[in-house]
């Protein structure tokens, strides 16, 4: 070894694990290859201190790191190599910037000397990353190294969040500088928390005082920025009902008086019908995602529009704000709160609760209660939540499965709901909440998967028994790539093209994986099925036949104007 | 209505940044026009002038986006009457009397002269260099070049100044 080493000379490789213990890493998800052996080599000596886990595909690295950002509010790390590992994180990349969500990944690269050469296991990951990143750079140097991984947390977690990619070269890897870390918590040409411009408050305080039928839109904003309280306060002393986004959910807990249902395409019947009859719209921490809006040109047709969020180039992108207020919620809405007249909205509350009972009768009842023949997908989400006291935190795929569960799940704390929004990446499921565990160890963690979205990451059940990950997989399976066969049933004729699943045997699949598993077929069975899951310590796959072709309702059709809303 | 917008982006020095303030564009669906990147009048920082035509909804939309990349310092949107734009066009004509009239008529500066060509430089709108090679072109334009546009903003001083002023005051 050379005795450099031993003061504060570090190899590259090693400075990059400093780096991460610098901004207080303990976990990290990777997979190893040619370029990034180096990394891994120091690796090696940090056994003791950070937890590596080795995954099964560097998509997963990616979505487990997700799961355990959004679980635990820290920022999620990756290791992966150079070409194929690398471009094998994109999809994750991607669903992270659309879904706001703190990820620092390293990637190996080429030898300096070879970039541009077409070498073994080149891609050129900075253009290939420029459009899924928040930001991005390439490392060649090791002295280097340090000031890029300081940079690169702090673009992931400043603001609003998003995933970074710091591409390291493999000589810069193995060269020696010496060690030095410092915190970035500054940078000339980005300023993620915009001053408060007390004049919008004002006016958006007018506008709320003297609305009779206002509404208040939840995004993540509030879970990202952990303004939870603040946004109690606020609808406390207004009076104001709430809905939520997808990603909004349980920023207030489901059974809070005000809150009056998750909006969106597959969202609830009452915000999404009295949509039309608001005179003003207060979004908060969101940014008005067509399957939100529907067609934006109707959304809040006959409502102003006050529209709080941190990144300024979310106003007026979608929906036009008649009061843009740009900032941190966290710190906009105490000083809003602070000048609204105390006032109470019963009957206009009333009314969406009438709605709801509208919705209860023809949807609600007959999926949490059915008298079908076979088990539905909402009495086997509602059944799971209620077992674990609305407290666990929920993670789904994509599809029927995210929507019934996203609904029928209860939630009473914060970051208790862990779903692929912006892109709807099928297969996210499994890692993220693999993810999740091990970002809050302390809470249980229950995912909803179907049965094509189970397999486009089953893999991850290696990595489940080989790192012992408790969480409880619940697949909901109908045989069909159910969200798409509902699609044609309802507009391309019930022409089931290439939707019906032959599935394999999942019992044998968790067996090979060592994980526990039973599988419900009768309604009979499935409330002992649950206590013997929940019971279980351990990893645990439930699979639940449920009816073949069951929809989701309510449903806004692509293109339809919220108020549009179908019950059936 | 489409409508010409100078946009001048002023940014850290980094690698990859052309392609990420042009991939806001083209991710829409806007034309470049014309596109100059240098240094600009304070030491270290880029000055991007970038010539589109657009609807003014979408140009406050782009500008945005723009400026949330992290390496961006700030972007400015102007019309044109807000500024004064130049370009130089650089042409090599075959000599003839012909050509040695309009360049004397439309007071062409000659850079250098070869014994069968010569080559002629004109300064000032997109339109008044293309006039010039119209007139050219019948007498034998061997080449024809633009530099692209450069903008000066007619307000005082450039913004950037007071905006690093700003940022420096929060610090
Ligand atoms: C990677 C990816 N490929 C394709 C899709 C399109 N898609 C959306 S939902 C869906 C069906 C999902 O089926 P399944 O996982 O069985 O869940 P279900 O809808 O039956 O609950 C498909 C194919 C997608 N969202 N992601």
């Amino acid at each position: 070894m050379n005795n450099q080493d031993n003061n504060n000379y570090f190899s590259g490789s090693k400075a990059v694990i400093e780096s991460f213990l610098a901004e207080g890493v303990d976990t990290i998800f990777g997979y190893p290859g040619g370029t990034i052996m180096p990394v891994y080599d120091a690796l090696y000596d940090y056994r003791d201190r950070v937890n590596h886990i080795l995954v099964r595909h560097e998509q997963c690295a990616v979505h487990s790191a997700q799961g355990y950002a959004r679980a635990s509010g820290k920022t999620g790390v990756c290791i992966v190599t150079s070409g194929p590992g690398a471009t094998n994180t994109v999809t994750g990349l991607a669903d992270a910037l659309l879904d706001s969500t703190p990820i620092v990944l390293i990637s190996g690269q080429v030898a300096s000397g070879a970039l541009g050469t077409d070498a073994f296991q080149e891609t050129n990951f900075i253009q290939i990353t420029q459009a899924v990143t928040k930001w991005n750079c390439q490392v060649k140097r090791a002295a280097d190294i340090p000031a890029a991984i300081a940079k690169a947390f702090y673009i992931a977690q400043s603001g609003r969040p998003g995933p970074v990619v710091v591409d390291i070269t493999k000589d810069a890897q193995m060269e020696l500088a010496e060690f030095h870390y410092e915190k970035v918590n500054f940078i000339r040409s980005y300023h993620p928390y915009p001053v408060l411009d007390k004049e919008k408050i004002a006016e958006a305080a007018k506008l709320i005082n003297l609305s009779n039928r206002p509404l208040v839109l939840v995004g993540q904003g509030v879970v990202l920025g952990e303004a939870g309280e603040e946004l109690k306060a606020f609808l406390e002393k207004s009076g104001i009902p709430a809905a939520s986004t997808l990603l909004g959910l349980s920023a207030l807990p489901t059974n809070h008086p005000q809150y009056v249902g998750m909006l969106g395409m597959h969202g609830n019947y009452a915000p999404n019908v009295k949509n039309k009859d608001c005179d003003l719209l207060i979004a908060i921490g969101m940014r008005f995602d067509d399957r939100v809006t529907g067609t934006p040109e109707t959304f809040g047709k006959n409502a102003k529009i006050i529209h709080l969020d941190i990144d300024p180039s979310e106003i007026n992108k979608i929906i036009y704000a008649d009061v843009p207020v740009i900032g941190d919620v966290k710190e906009s809405l105490p000083v809003l709160t602070e000048l609204l007249a105390q006032k109470h909205h019963k009957d206009w509350i009333a009314e969406f609760k009438a709605c709801y009972n509208i919705e209860y009768n023809a949807i609600i009842e007959p999926s949490i209660h059915p008298t079908s023949p076979q088990v539905r997908m909402g009495e086997v989400v509602s059944g799971v939540s209620k077992a674990y006291n609305d407290d666990a935190i929920m993670v789904t795929d994509v599809g029927q499965q995210q929507m019934v569960a996203a609904r029928f799940f209860g939630y009473t704390r914060p970051r208790s709901i862990i779903t692929s929004g912006g892109l709807g990446t099928m297969g996210f499921g499994l890692p993220a909440a693999i993810g999740a565990k091990l970002g809050c160890p302390e809470r249980e963690v229950c995912l909803f998967v179907g049965d094509g979205g189970l397999q486009m990451s089953i893999q991850e059940f290696g990595t489940i028994f080989q790192s012992d990950i408790h969480v409880k997989v619940i697949l909901l399976n109908n045989s069909f790539l159910g969200m798409v066969r509902q699609w044609q049933e309802l507009f391309f004729d019930k022409r089931y093209s290439f939707t019906e699943m032959i599935n394999p045997d999942f019992g044998l699949i968790a067996q090979a994986n060592r994980i526990a598993y039973q599988c419900v077929e009768e309604r009979a069975d499935l409330e002992e099925a649950i206590k013997k899951m929940k019971a279980h310590k351990g990893a645990y796959l439930l699979e639940v036949r449920v009816e073949k072709e069951e929809n989701v309702f309510p449903m806004v059709q692509a293109g339809a104007s919220v108020e549009d809303v179908r019950l059936e | 209505m489409n409508k010409e917008y100078i946009i001048t982006v002023f940014s850290e020095n980094k690698v990859g940044l052309l392609g990420e303030i042009t991939a806001v564009l083209t991710q829409r669906s806007i034309n470049i026009e014309s596109l100059t990147v240098s240094e600009s009048a304070l030491q270290g920082i880029h000055k991007f002038t970038i010539i589109v035509s657009t609807e003014s909804e979408q140009i406050e939309k782009a500008a945005k986006q723009i400026e949330k990349i992290i390496d961006v310092l700030k972007a400015f949107v102007y019309t044109q009457d807000e500024v004064v734009q130049q370009e130089i066009a650089l042409y090599k004509v075959t000599r003839s009397t012909n050509v040695e009239k309009l360049v004397r008529d439309h007071h062409v500066r000659i850079l250098e002269i070869f014994d069968d060509y010569i080559i002629l430089e004109k300064t000032g709108h997109k339109q008044d260099t293309q006039a010039l090679f119209e007139l050219l072109k019948p007498y034998g334009v061997q080449q024809f070049v633009r530099s692209g546009q450069v903008a000066i903003i007619k307000s005082k001083h450039e913004l950037l100044d007071e905006y690093l002023e700003s940022i420096n005051k929060n610090i």
